[in-house]
């Protein structure tokens, strides 16, 4: 088995020191410190800045930035590089990542390492460019066709899509699937103070690379965390690759026997290493009556509204998703079975986390949602309100 | 040796997954036949073989990256060179070859195509043309020539047919050639002569059908088609390739040779010069200098 190997950053690319940035900034950052030495992009509000500061940085840090010919293309691009060595990311917001989703399928198909970031707009089609929304939670888990499983992670500070950007490119590498990167365009566009720590305590993963001769190798042949070891193009291994339901050997096999072996083990080496990937952040959860769970910008907006029914005598906890996917469910559960209500303000109207936490509580605590339809993010009063209803 | 030994012998076996045959071509398909003449195009070309990397798309030939002992690529429909030019650039050492269909490459793929000769990405691409989507059962394509029937354009079809070499010409391709399956000798010169060209190089192969194209055009089996083909081509090295379009089904002359090999920086090569220049010393150099 490939030893999952940590080493740490490597200091050409990490920019030591503190600044003010924005998120998107600082998520281009966080991601040379990861080592992502390649970005294949198509320009979109509001996530450009992340691969205009990419292009200016790379050319200084050895690596390669490409304007692609649109989104499809950029998505594949990326997997050649992948493939070829490097670490590499795409970077777009709602119609572009719509454009990508033929490719997350790919990427989950061959198990490619690498990281998407959707710096979230309203939608649906071009929708609202430079405003927020967090309606593609359930896209980046569902969007392409057929089963497979992603890993998707929500920063709500501009530190954390610093830090947390390191964690998507390592969780690719540990687990060999697309990592969503779900920023919104709130986070994406705030500036704030960004500690980048010095190279030697950035913690980066490398790619499990086979010590296997060419011989023994077979590219789809699982360890047992159910992850294959890689190799890559032009080290002698003359493999094969393909996105059609394949074996072991990496050959095309059209039928039901494979299809099933091959779909669950994609899922399962996410559902069964789900507990070492799950990341939130608790607060008072212990006594609380209503607990306000959520992500990205919203969790960040509830914090005024769970001071405002604190002072009212509220008992309120919060969990906070970091990982959205996948999704803490036990600890949802334990937390359903000890309070009265979990208030879920996120910004989309379907209850895109929300029916997740509807359907683990479903007879056990009440689940309230407080939808919002992008465009900013809710009013604290709105999510007050649903928490003082909530603990009614 | 015996005959025996002898047919069994196969001079391109080294270069091919036998593991993985009998191929899912019909009989008489000029794919594999092209193969045959990739695969000694390998031979001949002096590229030490881990560093030869193919990629191709959806699609009857889409199958040849499957086949080819090689570092090995089959991912989406259309998409081959997007994900070749990923290889490519993130390491120059490698020699990328797409391989793939008249489809999957002029008409969803057409994007890439364009702009990755406009980029001069340093990757072969051998576009397979049999003037129909033969995987999905003979669908109108853009190569379709006028008339040709296929079964979404049933009466026939009247759209006007892309000259690609003109196309990829146009957009900056440093080497363009045409060839059919019959020019079995010219086309693995060809192949030779693509892969190590640095920039970016395409060849188009017009090959038979027999199953589907042929037949639904009755147009004879892939005997009669490589008799036409070698009765009708006309060798023009250096053609001008707005001359070269393929608008019938059977054209007097069929126009093949090698109509472009100039030099121009590549991508990468473009990028190094550039980069070094705007900014000197603090420029790290991508690839071997
Ligand atoms: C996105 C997408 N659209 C459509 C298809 C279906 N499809 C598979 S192969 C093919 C046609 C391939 O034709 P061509 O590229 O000419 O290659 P040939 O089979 O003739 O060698 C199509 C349309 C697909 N796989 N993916
Ligand atoms: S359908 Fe046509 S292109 Fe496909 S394998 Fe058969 S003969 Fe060849
Ligand atoms: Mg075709």
């Amino acid at each position: 088995m490939a030893e999952i190997k940590y080493t740490t950053a490597d200091p050409k690319g990490v920019l030591t020191g503190v600044h003010y940035m924005d998120g998107n900034h600082a998520a281009c950052e966080g991601a040379l410190a990861a080592g992502c030495r390649f970005a294949a992009g198509y320009p979109i509000t509001p996530s450009t800045e992340v691969v205009e500061r990419f292009s200016v940085r790379i050319p200084l840090v050895g690596g390669v930035f490409i304007q692609m010919e649109d989104e499809i293309a950029s998505s594949i691009c990326l997997q050649g590089a992948v493939w070829a060595g490097l670490k590499a990311m795409t970077v777009s917001s709602g119609p572009g990542i719509s454009l990508m989703q033929e490719h997350v399928g790919l990427a989950a198909c061959l198990e490619t390492p690498c990281v998407f970031v959707n710096v979230q707009r309203g939608g649906p089609s071009t929708g609202l460019p430079t405003l927020p929304g967090q309606a593609d939670m359930q896209q980046c888990r569902w969007g392409s066709h057929g089963d497979y499983e992603v890993i998707a992670l929500s920063p709500s500070t501009v530190q954390e899509c610093f830090d947390f950007i390191i964690d998507a490119f390592n969780l690719a590498e540990i687990y060999r699937v697309p990592v969503f990167f779900q920023m919104d365009e709130c986070v994406g566009h705030m500036t704030e103070k960004v500690i980048i720590p010095e190279a030697d305590k950035i913690k980066v993963v490398e790619r499990r690379y086979t010590s296997k001769p060419p011989e023994e190798y077979l590219p789809y042949k699982p360890d047992p965390d159910l992850v294959p070891e890689m190799v890559k193009a032009g080290d002698g291994y003359r493999f094969h690759v393909t996105g059609l339901t394949h074996d072991e050997r990496g050959y095309p096999v059209i039928n039901a026997q494979a299809q099933k072996e091959m779909v669950y083990r994609l899922v399962e080496k996410i559902e069964k290493n789900a507990p070492k990937i799950w990341k939130f952040e608790e607060e008072d959860i212990d006594g609380a009556d209503v607990v306000v769970l959520s992500y990205g910008i919203s969790a960040r907006v509830a914090l005024k509204a769970i001071e405002m029914a604190r002072e009212k005598g509220v008992k309120v906890g919060r969990m906070r998703l970091i990982v959205v996917w996948p999704f803490p469910e036990p600890r949802v559960k334990e937390v359903a079975n000890s309070v009265k209500a979990i208030v879920v303000p996120e910004l989309n109207i379907r209850g895109q986390i929300a029916r997740e936490v509807e359907r683990i509580a479903e007879g056990v605590c009440k689940v309230v949602r407080v939808p919002h339809a992008g465009g900013t993010v809710h009013d604290p009063e709105q999510i007050f309100d649903a928490i003082m209803e909530a603990a009614r | 040796m015996s005959v025996e030994e002898k047919v069994k012998e196969n001079p391109v076996e080294e270069f091919l997954r036998t593991d993985r045959l009998p191929h899912v071509w019909c009989q008489g398909c000029g794919i594999g036949t092209t193969v045959n003449c990739f695969a000694r195009a390998v031979r001949k070309c002096g590229i030490p073989l881990e560093k030869l990397a193919i990629v191709s798309g959806i699609c009857c030939t889409g199958r040849v990256a499957g086949y080819l002992k090689l570092d090995s690529f089959h991912v989406t429909h259309g998409r081959p060179i997007p994900f070749a030019t990923g290889l490519k650039l993130a390491n120059p050492e490698l020699t990328v070859v797409v391989y793939s269909g008249d489809g999957d490459i002029a008409a969803i793929g057409g994007n890439h195509l364009i702009n990755a000769a406009r980029r001069n990405v340093d990757i072969t691409v051998i576009m397979l043309n049999n003037f129909t989507y033969a995987m999905t059962g003979g669908q109108v394509t853009p190569t379709a020539p006028y008339e040709s029937i296929n079964t979404t354009a049933p009466y026939g079809a009247y759209e006007k047919p892309f000259n690609l070499p003109h196309l990829v010409a146009s957009c900056g391709a440093v080497y363009v050639a045409r060839w059919t399956a019959y020019h079995v000798v010219q086309l693995t010169k060809a192949m030779v002569e693509a892969m190590n060209k640095k920039g970016f190089s395409f060849i188009e192969v017009i090959s038979p059908c027999p199953t589907i194209f042929l037949r639904r055009n009755r147009l004879g089996d892939a005997i009669a088609e490589l008799k036409f083909y070698k009765e009708h081509s006309v060798i023009k090295h250096g053609a001008d390739t707005s001359e070269v379009g393929w608008d019938e089904t059977r054209p007097d002359e069929i126009i093949v040779g090698k109509f472009v090999d100039v030099e121009r920086p590549d991508f990468i090569e473009a990028m190094n010069t550039h980069l070094s220049k705007r900014l000197g010393d603090k420029y790290v150099w991508w690839g071997k200098k």
